[in-house]
């Protein structure tokens, strides 16, 4: 191996092999095929081993990156795939929706001159292996401590702070407001970027590992965490996600045909509406669709859109394309699957008919002036510039706030002015005593890894608490 | 799991009771919140305000009419049976005081969700005059347990088989022009809810209403159930289920209420073919 490296170096990147954008845009199956054992190997082997490796100061949970890698590169799949269980609770889920190259990946050496390693498909390669064949160990469960922990939010900070806490030898209970455990990543994030059969499987492995989990259970209205620590737990984790969907308070917004991105997501991934109706749920199949905002969410609701028929999907965003914050590879699929992005455009108000369904937004077109507090030019519109785009559904995709549903009912624990959770940043703790916060009801939207970070920290911090006091 | 521990047909079949072991629910329900039902995996998840709930025994209450495919589901059944998910208590308790005399007004299945309110303004003191309507004699529930927590009960029918021949509004009319009413509750049809709200604006008489619109969470996540309160969005589960009556825009409501007839339909037609 190690006298490789020099001549490897200069080994193309692996390429993933996809559903062609013409085939993939019409059904929801996964987009990228995952590679083969050959194409993971040569991967693997493009890897430096570097003696100080940058990638694992890019990860927000620390995996082992080389470590896991040469086991790739040697053919010992099972062994990489329980390098990565030892810091990544969620490696399937992670190698897919990770934005690595702002984290791992662009740290890799090998990016400087040419393209990085493709760890993010390399973990995927090493999950989904071990998942398919099942033949990898699961992590050892410590002797059982007595001690009880309430995880409130089976996303991807609460299934993190499950996994860690549990393989601690603590007992671990995760209450979920829905019917089914995964939180956004089987809400939010569409069956084509993240197979929902994937998240069962991780959730499934916690269950093996003696995880509880106690759906249907909204903490704040069936149960308050002042009634967890009386019913006998000694700690509480709230993973609770940023709940509240986000409205631009425009005229006609209330017209049918206008969503928020968390019910029009929610409806076809959670509800499995795109499988109408064999499952009851609907969900409106747009003709001209038109999706608000240009993030990850915006992107997953305008493939969804295309998926189920429509005829034109349209993202409208008030900046430029260097301003979109969703993922690079993200705008890439979106763009090859059809859709329109309609930029420095700002929606002014919506248009309906009689029975109040939505036929058509006004816009204004902007122009960049100087830039604003997040650094990013500020987007001003252009006088007389107002035009109609006929649309039949629009998705507004502007982002989302914390739900009070649960700090209300918690008035000791302390909330930022935005309505966030107050959390030490190296600890997860909060103002109330037992209880630790982490994710997005912390930080505000941010993306499943940086969750996951958190809950790593939490669980750390908690598994100190019990076993050394507050 | 949310076993249904009994069940009562009601107005000739087309209403049902089910009576749910929710343990966990029942000890914190309070009148005016709701559940989210969910009969199997691929169902739907409905929205009902609780007619009833037992914290001793561990259950909850609720009676819906039978309009659609989810609800001949939940329909269909029997005791002993579970429903696959209920979630809850959701949305704000009723604020119940003491106002003096108060009118509660009830159509159709709202008089189910209005019945443990009435009994809270009866047992807070007040004097409860109360108006129940429905199409027709048979359709009309709960009459017995409404006489019960009420010192005068009104009955209207449309086709005058029962009480009074005509709308619930005109008796309120009748009442508004004789007593001094501290509050109006009116539950059941959005016309009903608006047809009252308008009467008693003319008279500036607090008026409380309480709505169903379409949900998905019921925690405030998906905001499907905006409805437009003097001039303002807000969401019907977590500031709701009950608003100011004077305030709500009922024909945004009532268009938002036929945003998906035409799936209904699909899976109604689908599910019959089966």
């Amino acid at each position: 191996m190690v006298e490789k490296k020099g001549k490897k170096e200069q080994a193309p990147r692996a390429k993933m092999p996809e559903q062609a954008p013409d085939v993939r845009n019409k059904n929801f199956l996964e987009v990228p095929l995952g590679l083969t054992p050959d194409m993971a190997k040569m991967e693997a082997e493009r890897c430096l081993q570097c003696k100080k490796p940058a990638c694992v100061e890019g990860c927000p949970v620390s995996v082992d990156i080389p470590g896991f890698i040469a086991r790739i590169a040697q053919g010992d799949f099972d062994g990489a795939a329980v390098k990565l269980w030892e810091r990544n609770a969620l490696p399937a889920v992670c190698g897919r929706v990770c934005p690595q190259e702002i984290q791992c990946e662009g740290n890799c050496i090998l990016g400087k001159k040419g393209d990085s390693v493709a760890i993010g498909y390399l973990e995927r390669f090493a999950a989904d292996h071990a998942r398919e064949n099942g033949t990898a160990d699961l992590p050892v469960v410590a002797e059982k401590t007595g001690k009880k922990v309430a995880v409130i939010g089976s996303g991807p900070s609460g299934l993190t702070v499950a996994g860690d806490l549990i393989v601690k030898g603590h007992d671990v209970t995760i209450f979920e407001a829905f019917h089914q455990s995964g939180g956004v990543l089987v809400y939010g994030i569409p069956e084509f970027r993240l197979p929902k059969s994937i998240v069962a499987s991780e959730v499934e492995t916690l269950v093996t590992l003696g995880v509880n989990i106690e759906t249907n259970s909204v903490v704040g209205a069936t149960v308050t965490i002042d009634e967890l620590f009386e019913e006998g737990y000694d700690a509480v984790y709230v993973g609770v996600g940023a709940g509240l969907p986000r409205f631009m308070n425009l005229p006609g917004e209330n017209l049918i045909g206008v969503f928020s991105a968390n019910e029009y997501l929610t409806r076809t991934n959670l509800m499995k509406a795109y499988r109408f109706p064999e499952y009851d749920t609907p969900v409106p199949r747009g003709r001209n669709v038109v999706v608000l905002g240009a993030g990850n969410v915006a992107m997953d609701a305008a493939r969804t859109a295309m998926r189920l028929g429509a005829e034109s999907v349209k993202v409208v965003y008030r900046r430029s394309r260097a301003e979109m914050p969703a993922r690079a590879e993200e705008l890439h699929h979106a763009e090859e699957e059809g859709i329109e992005f309609i930029l420095l455009t700002n929606p002014v108000q919506f248009f309906g008919n009689d029975n109040g369904r939505l036929t058509g937004m006004e816009c204004l077109k902007m122009e960049l002036g100087e830039p604003d507090d997040s650094g990013r030019r500020r987007p001003i519109a252009v006088e007389g510039s107002e035009y109609t785009i006929p649309c039949d559904l629009v998705v507004v995709s502007v982002g989302a706030q914390p739900n009070p549903l649960l700090t209300n009912a918690t008035p000791d624990i302390s909330l930022n002015r935005w309505g966030n959770i107050v959390a030490d940043t190296a600890t997860g703790k909060t103002t109330k005593k037992g209880v630790w916060a982490g994710g997005d009801i912390v930080t505000g939207m941010a993306t499943v890894i940086l969750a996951m970070g958190a809950g790593r920290e939490s669980a750390d911090s908690i598994h100190d608490y019990l076993t050394l006091g507050w | 799991m949310f076993k249904i521990v009994n069940r009562e047909k009601m107005a000739q079949g087309t209403i049902v009771l089910n009576e749910i072991d929710a343990p966990r629910i029942a000890r914190k329900a309070k009148p005016g919140q709701f559940v989210i039902l969910q009969a199997n995996e691929k169902g739907e998840r409905i929205p009902l305000t609780m007619a009833d709930v037992d914290s001793e025994k561990g259950t909850i209450t609720i009676i819906y009419m039978i309009v659609g495919k989810s609800t001949r589901i939940f329909g269909n059944l029997q005791v002993g049976e579970s429903y696959y998910a209920v979630i809850g208590p959701l949305g704000k308790a009723t604020h119940i005081e003491n106002r003096g005399k108060v009118v509660c007004v009830g159509g159709g299945t709202g008089i189910a969700v209005l019945h443990p309110i009435t009994r809270g303004l009866k047992q807070a003191g007040n004097e409860v005059i109360t108006i129940l309507g429905s199409r027709n004699k048979d359709l009309l529930i709960l009459e017995d347990k409404m006489a019960k927590v009420s010192d005068t009960l009104h009955i209207c029918t449309d086709d005058g088989s029962r009480g009074h021949h005509g709308f619930v509004t005109d008796v309120l009319k009748d009442v508004l022009e004789k007593e001094d009413i501290g509050l109006v509750v009116a539950i059941g049809p959005v016309p009903m809810m608006k047809f009252v709200s308008m009467i008693t604006r003319d008279k500036g008489i607090e008026t409380l209403v309480s709505l169903n619109p379409i949900m998905v969470d019921g925690t405030g996540m998906c905001g499907g159930c905006r409805v437009s309160v003097g001039g303002e969005t807000k969401f019907a589960c977590v500031d709701g289920p009950e608003f100011d009556g004077h305030a709500v825009d009922y024909d945004e409501l009532s268009k938002r209420l036929t945003a998906y007839q035409e799936d209904e339909k699909i899976s109604m037609d689908a599910c019959q073919a089966v």
